[in-house]
């Protein structure tokens, strides 16, 4: 009895693995910390995006100019407030249904009346002008209209995929169809034979969220994924010695900001904060904590091209300058070194989140580089939403974020929700710079390149000049792909995990 | 018997009232905008603003006092609905049914697993206490109950996935998925029952019962088959019971290490996301799975010792 049970606890344990790995095949694994929240594009849409199921309008190439995608060519009024899409001809959705003007004037309508950029755009009326365009009408002249139309909550569904304003299945146009979905964890595709664009040469794929960091990068390195999205640097360094697996890494516009609340009596002074830039060694943190050389220098990377500025003067580190300019703000040591002014101490909290797990690191950071300036900062690492409800109700000092300006492919889309008037939930607080608003405003309606490029650069000198908001750290995007998988890329937007461009070797 | 079975059913009904009391109330408690919070797990934060925050709030109703909300889940709760996730906005008692099944699954094979290899190895360092099985057991079962069981989930994902290569090491698509996790939870469950299986037989065979079957002249297996396995299972299945806990709070990590979307999972995505009707349907159906499975022991054990059955 006893032998027999022993006999057969060992045979479980050395027998049982065989089916393992019999999985790989043909199929394309994609591992992402994404958890599919459900079918609705203001919540998974982009999951849905980047599996390459849903198409949306307009598309975007890596330097984020616009593309055709659903609509093969576009043209706007003299005025500029009247855009004409012309749709791609004969293209069907996963049920078989036509790509009609009708169905997109309906899919934007939905998307337009949810929260989301495109609630945010000053049209007046998307609507079908014949069979093959759909004509957007706007309030005032919106060059940015192309790029929201390029965003994942923007996607175009067919008509069987509403129930009233809900969705109630994905249906798609895109070069993928959905086979199974089990939400939040995974998501199956196939090719779909009749996509209107180039076929694809990967036959099948599936969508695999996983949370934890150290799970992704074994699955990639033990082979049962074969794109994994989203490394932590840890993981990054030790993968970058095996050979089983091959690194791609892009800079991409997301940015660690330092949130500033500009009205604290503290903080309103511009030398105020300043001293905290200045007191921030940029470099030492990025390397320490990022493990790539990522110090911001100003808002945004260089991969941004068109909104980096070359000739800007970067933000420095010079904590003997910090101190004095803090001194000219009257702000004296106290016994405990931290600085005291009429009674005062330099206190502040700093509000961050972990679901990046590097903030909570660099807000450690940064506390520490801040009290070598004598200013004493507590960290609050709580839920991300902290950020924008204390925003809302004037309680928040700082705040570490990562912003991603390119929600859509132009940046410009999120600089109006982020440092308009009123300031935003992820960007400036009681700010406001009236030649960085005209700028602004101005943006808005400049198709003109060369003053675009011109407008551009006064608004970012404003913000580097002003400091609502004190950049840190670029981030770099880091995708794990087996060796044998060819042709995969990384989307410095975040659009698409590039499963129309992979193929398996013949 | 009867009785029993009515006490364990009161018992399931304190811990629903409890459950739902307790999860409301921390919910509650949590800080943070109940709005903001919910926006934020259901657009993700880059998208989570204002606008977004007061759309959530309109929708679910969110100014109605805490109260109000709690008295509703309880009739709601009577009537055997759960509610809908704030989440997803799909029924709450679907999304249990999914991940409930999973982790069933997760616990049966770990419960197994952990019997195949902590009783019989206690039972056997038990016939020979002190000897060179006992000690080393005594060590490992140490070292594995004092590691964190993620720590032991990533080593045997480094062993047997990276270096042996033999098992995946995250997803659920196919039935090797689930022996590394049921694996780690198995370990640390055999880590103290065969402690427990070890002791319950060194007393055992130091009982008068077992010297004088000894004496009688039966052999070793004849005596221990006999007079031995039945008494020592009684300890053995009792502290299953008590293992069930550390299950419960082993199942929220190990899901989370290999990526397996059981109820655990869901419990954790649930909290981060203010999700009050998920967090309370998952608390309640883990609260009375521990009631249904303390139950099961209590019958077995009945079934075991006869002298249970006279009282």
């Amino acid at each position: 009895m006893l032998n027999k049970l022993i006999a057969v606890s060992v045979a479980l344990l050395l027998l049982g693995p065989f089916p393992a790995h019999a999985a790989g095949g043909d199929v394309v694994d994609i591992v992402a910390p994404f958890e599919i929240t459900g079918l609705d594009p203001a919540k998974s849409g982009d999951i849905f995006q980047r599996m390459g199921i849903v198409e949306t309008l307009v598309g975007a190439d890596k330097d984020g100019n616009p593309l055709p995608a659903l609509a093969k060519a576009w043209t706007v009024s003299e005025d500029g407030r009247t855009w004409r899409f012309a749709l791609q001809p004969d293209v069907k959705f996963h049920d078989g249904s036509r790509l009609t003007a009708d169905a997109v004037a309906k899919a934007l309508e939905i998307a337009r009346g949810k929260p989301g950029l495109l609630s945010k755009a000053p049209i007046e009326a998307i609507a079908a002008d014949g069979p093959d365009a759909v004509v957007v009408a706007l309030a005032k002249p919106f060059v940015p209209l192309l790029a929201f139309l390029a965003e994942s909550r923007a996607q175009i569904l067919a008509p069987a995929a509403y129930e009233g304003l809900n969705v109630k299945a994905i249906i798609g146009s895109g070069p993928f169809k959905l086979t199974t979905l089990e939400a939040p964890q995974s998501l199956s595709v196939e090719r779909y034979g009749d996509y209107w664009g180039a076929r694809p040469e990967i036959q099948k794929a599936r969508y695999l969220s996983v949370g934890r960091a150290e799970t992704r990068a074994l699955m990639a390195e033990s082979g049962d994924a074969d794109y994994v999205f989203n490394l932590d640097p840890a993981s990054r360094t030790r993968l970058a010695k095996n050979d089983a697996v091959n690194l791609l890494s892009v800079s991409i516009p997301r940015s660690v900001l330092l949130k500033v609340n500009a009205g604290h009596e503290f903080l309103k002074d511009v030398r105020a904060r300043e001293a905290l830039s200045l007191a921030i060694d940029r470099e030492g943190l990025a390397v320490a904590i990022l493990r790539y050389p990522a110090a911001a220098t100003q808002l945004f990377p260089p991969s941004l091209a068109i909104w980096h500025d070359r000739n800007l003067a970067p933000l420095s580190y010079d904590v003997d300058q910090a101190k004095a300019k803090l001194a000219e703000l009257g702000w004296t040591p106290g016994a405990d070194g931290i600085l005291e002014r009429d009674g005062k101490r330099f206190a502040l909290t700093l509000t961050t989140y972990p679901d990046r797990p590097e903030l909570p690191l660099i807000a450690a950071v940064l506390q520490d580089m801040l009290k070598e300036a004598g200013i004493d900062l507590t960290i609050n690492s709580t839920n991300s939403s902290e950020i924008p409800a204390k925003h809302q109700d004037g309680s928040l000092e700082l705040a570490l974020m990562a912003r991603n300006f390119a929600l859509v492919p132009d940046p410009i889309g999120t600089m109006l929700t982020d440092y308009g008037p009123q300031g935003g939930d992820w960007g400036a607080m009681n700010w406001s710079n009236p030649e960085f608003e005209r700028a602004l405003d101005d943006l808005t309606r400049t198709a003109d390149p060369a003053a675009g490029e011109a407008l551009r650069r006064k608004a970012v000198e404003a913000v580097q000049a002003d400091l609502p908001v004190i950049p840190i750290a670029w981030y770099q995007q880091t995708v794990a792909v087996s060796p044998k998988l060819e042709g995969a890329t990384i989307d410095p937007f975040e659009r698409s995990f590039g499963l129309e461009t992979m193929r398996w070797p013949k | 018997m009867i009785k029993a079975i009515l006490s364990r059913l009161l018992q399931a009904v304190l811990v629903a009232l409890l459950v739902g009391l307790l999860t409301f109330a921390m919910a509650w408690l949590l800080p943070g905008d109940v709005a903001y919070r919910i926006a934020a797990g259901r657009y993700g934060y880059d998208l989570v603003d204002t606008a977004a925050a007061a759309k959530v709030a309109a929708e679910l109703n969110l100014d109605q006092s805490a109260l109000t909300g709690l008295g509703w889940w309880f009739f709601d709760l009577i009537r055997l609905d759960l509610g809908a996730s704030l989440i997803t906005g799909a029924p709450v008692i679907e999304a249990i049914g999914r991940h409930l099944g999973h982790t069933l699954k997760l616990s049966i094979a770990a419960i197994l697993l952990s019997l195949l290899i902590g009783p019989p190895l206690g039972i056997l360092a038990g016939l020979h206490p002190g000897g060179w099985l006992d000690r080393s057991l005594m060590l490992v079962s140490t070292a594995l109950r004092a590691l964190p069981q993620f720590v032991v989930g990533l080593g045997l994902i480094i062993i047997f996935g990276l270096t042996l290569k033999l098992l995946p090491t995250a997803g659920h698509d196919h039935g090797s998925h689930l022996i590394l996790p049921a694996l780690t939870l198995a370990l640390s469950l055999a880590a103290v029952s065969n402690r427990v299986a070890r002791d319950a037989m060194v007393a055992v065979s130091r009982a008068p019962y077992y010297a004088f079957g000894r004496t009688k002249g039966l052999s070793e297996w004849q005596v221990f088959s006999r007079h031995g396995l039945r008494n020592v299972a009684v300890p053995i299945v009792t502290y299953l019971g008590i293992q069930f806990v550390s299950l419960v709070e082993g199942v929220v990590v190990v899901e989370t290490l290999f990526a397996w979307p059981g109820i655990g999972h869901a419990l954790v995505h649930a909290i981060f996301g203010r999700d009050v009707p998920m967090i309370q349907g998952a608390a309640l159906v883990m609260g009375l799975m521990f009631v249904a499975l303390n139950a099961l022991v209590d019958t077995l054990c009945h079934l075991i010792d006869p002298r249970r059955r006279a009282a």
